[in-house]
């Protein structure tokens, strides 16, 4: 029953999120840019992202005449699919009664699954279909276009990945996220927490960019490149379909970063609180990921998409590799 | 019991309508619903390594190349009317061709009825004794490297082997107006 519970608690949640950081990422970018930002609806505009949505279900569900009927409804129904599932796995905090409002302690995680970051990485792979999908369906040069590069370019970032999380798997001996999370509480010499973001400097930077790349975010936003091609795979959704991908886009975001916070950030551990409010810890340290996300969407130009593609396999993959290798060599030999 | 025959009621449709879709995107989607399916049955197995691996090197890598290629070769192409109506009066004028063809897979058929015949006879498949192995990541390593290294490198080799006929492959495409001036 408490899971039952727990499984809408974050469903809920991760609504919300995405309209939170709706908010966020429209406020930032005015602060970025000196503009005021959405400030007339709620106060300081914060019930804009409600507006947006009353906005999106009031808007004419348009399909093309041409496209595939089933796949064109079927591709952001995946997406959205996707996106939800994998938080599914990701622990959010240690066992917790919300200050006593529960009467009997409950466990972070929607599905303790012993192979979870498998989950998680399979669960990415999977979230290519609806983009790819898309692109086809729509049967417009803009969307294919945009649906192929961005598959070609979750593909390519997905190896690098995988290999950045394959080293803090090593590193934990576990794939279990519970397991390795539990790994990094302590501290070393009393006051550096011992966080694997310490230990795998390079894994944390390869993981942060293959995550920007995973989730199609500026600069590696090639799907939404407008300049070339309008909007890319989402060219032809409008209406509901279209949030569906918005929706999508930012639980990902949000996915990508509780992982991060999990492997490399030391989930809910941190100084100060007692572990059964770790969950604050874990909602702050995934902000700032999310903030820094968005900092650097409204700061970095886009890259060209060969120098992404170049990027992706000359540089970033055989960093990866050699940080697996050097970091298995570590463990076998040293015994981290 | 239930998910079992939900999980291999899936696999079985999807997989026969893999063949009988006329249009590769469709088929390729059914083939990904069908390897879905497996990996639930390997879940219900006990051994969620090898589903969630199902996952993500079957449905997840190969699958998305499969519709790659079927996108870019293939295009936003339905078989139409014209294009029936055509192989029918291909078929019947020169039904000689399509002999060939047909007989090889009524064969092709009837030996994998046989085959499938053969196997179910044999009632229930008795799994080795070490079967708790399929449960642990770090048994399945160890197993892997240890018990089938052999088999592990030969693969391994392999799939270099064919990395290169790729390469090989793409570069002779490519004419020799390119490669070919400069070897010379």
């Amino acid at each position: 029953m408490a899971q039952i519970g727990l499984l809408f608690f974050v469903f809920f949640m991760l609504l919300n999120s995405a309209a939170v950081m709706v908010y966020v990422e429209r406020k930032v970018a005015a602060l970025l840019q000196q503009r005021v930002g959405p400030y007339l609806v709620g106060p300081q505009g914060m019930l804009q992202p409600l507006a947006d949505i009353v906005k999106l279900i009031f808007k004419e569900e348009l399909r093309p005449v041409a496209a595939d009927k089933w796949l064109f409804y079927l591709a952001p129904i995946i997406s959205a699919t996707a996106a939800f599932s994998a938080f599914a796995v990701v622990p959010f905090g240690a066992e917790t009664t919300f200050f006593g409002l529960l009467d009997r302690p409950v466990k972070l995680q929607v599905a303790d699954v012993n192979v979870a970051v498998l989950v998680i990485f399979a669960i990415a792979s999977m979230s290519v279909y609806g983009i790819v999908l898309a692109g086809w369906s729509s049967n417009s040069k803009y969307s294919l276009l945009g649906g192929l590069r961005s598959s070609a370019q979750m593909i390519s970032y997905e190896l690098s990945y995988g290999l950045s999380l394959a080293s803090v798997l090593v590193l934990g001996n576990s794939l279990s996220v519970t397991d390795i999370v539990n790994g990094q509480s302590g501290t070393w010499l009393g006051f550096i927490p011992r966080w694997y973001i310490f230990l795998q400097p390079l894994g944390f930077l390869i993981y942060l960019t293959a995550a920007v790349a995973e989730t199609n975010r500026a600069p590696f936003d090639f799907p939404e490149a407008e300049q070339e091609l309008v909007a890319g795979y989402h060219t032809e959704y409008s209406s509901m379909s279209f949030a569906l991908f918005f929706l999508a886009e930012y639980i990902n975001m949000v996915t990508v970063s509780a992982v991060a916070t999990d492997l490399f950030l030391g989930g809910w551990h941190g100084p100060l609180l007692p572990a059964s409010w770790g969950w604050i810890w874990f909602l702050v340290k995934v902000g700032a990921l999310l903030f820094f996300y968005v900092w650097m969407r409204w700061t970095l130009p886009r890259y060209r998409y060969d120098q992404l593609m170049a990027f992706g396999w000359k540089v970033l993959l055989p960093l990866a590799v050699v940080n697996l290798l050097v970091t298995s060599a570590g463990v076998l030999y040293f015994g981290l | 019991m239930l998910l079992f025959y939900l999980f291999a009621l899936v696999a079985v449709v999807a997989s026969l309508l893999v063949v009988a879709q006329r249009n590769p995107v469709y088929s390729v989607l059914l083939l990904i619903a069908s390897f879905g399916a497996l990996s639930g049955l390997y879940v219900l197995l006990d051994a969620p390594f090898v589903a969630v691996t199902q996952i993500i090197v079957y449905a997840g890598a190969i699958m998305v190349l499969f519709l790659f290629v079927v996108m870019l070769l293939n295009a936003p192409h339905e078989d139409t009317e014209e294009d029936i109506e055509r192989l029918r009066t291909l078929t019947g004028s020169s039904a000689r061709l399509t002999a060939g063809p047909m007989v090889f897979g009524a064969v092709l058929a009837a030996a994998f009825a046989v085959e499938l015949l053969w196997a179910l006879s044999r009632g229930p498949l008795s799994i080795s004794p070490g079967s708790e192995a399929g449960a642990s990541v770090a048994q399945i390593g160890r197993v892997l490297f240890t018990e089938y290294k052999f088999a592990f490198e030969v693969t391994s080799i392999l799939i270099l082997v064919a990395m290169l006929g790729a390469v090989v492959l793409a570069q002779r495409e490519r004419g020799p107006s390119t490669r070919r001036a400069g070897d010379e």
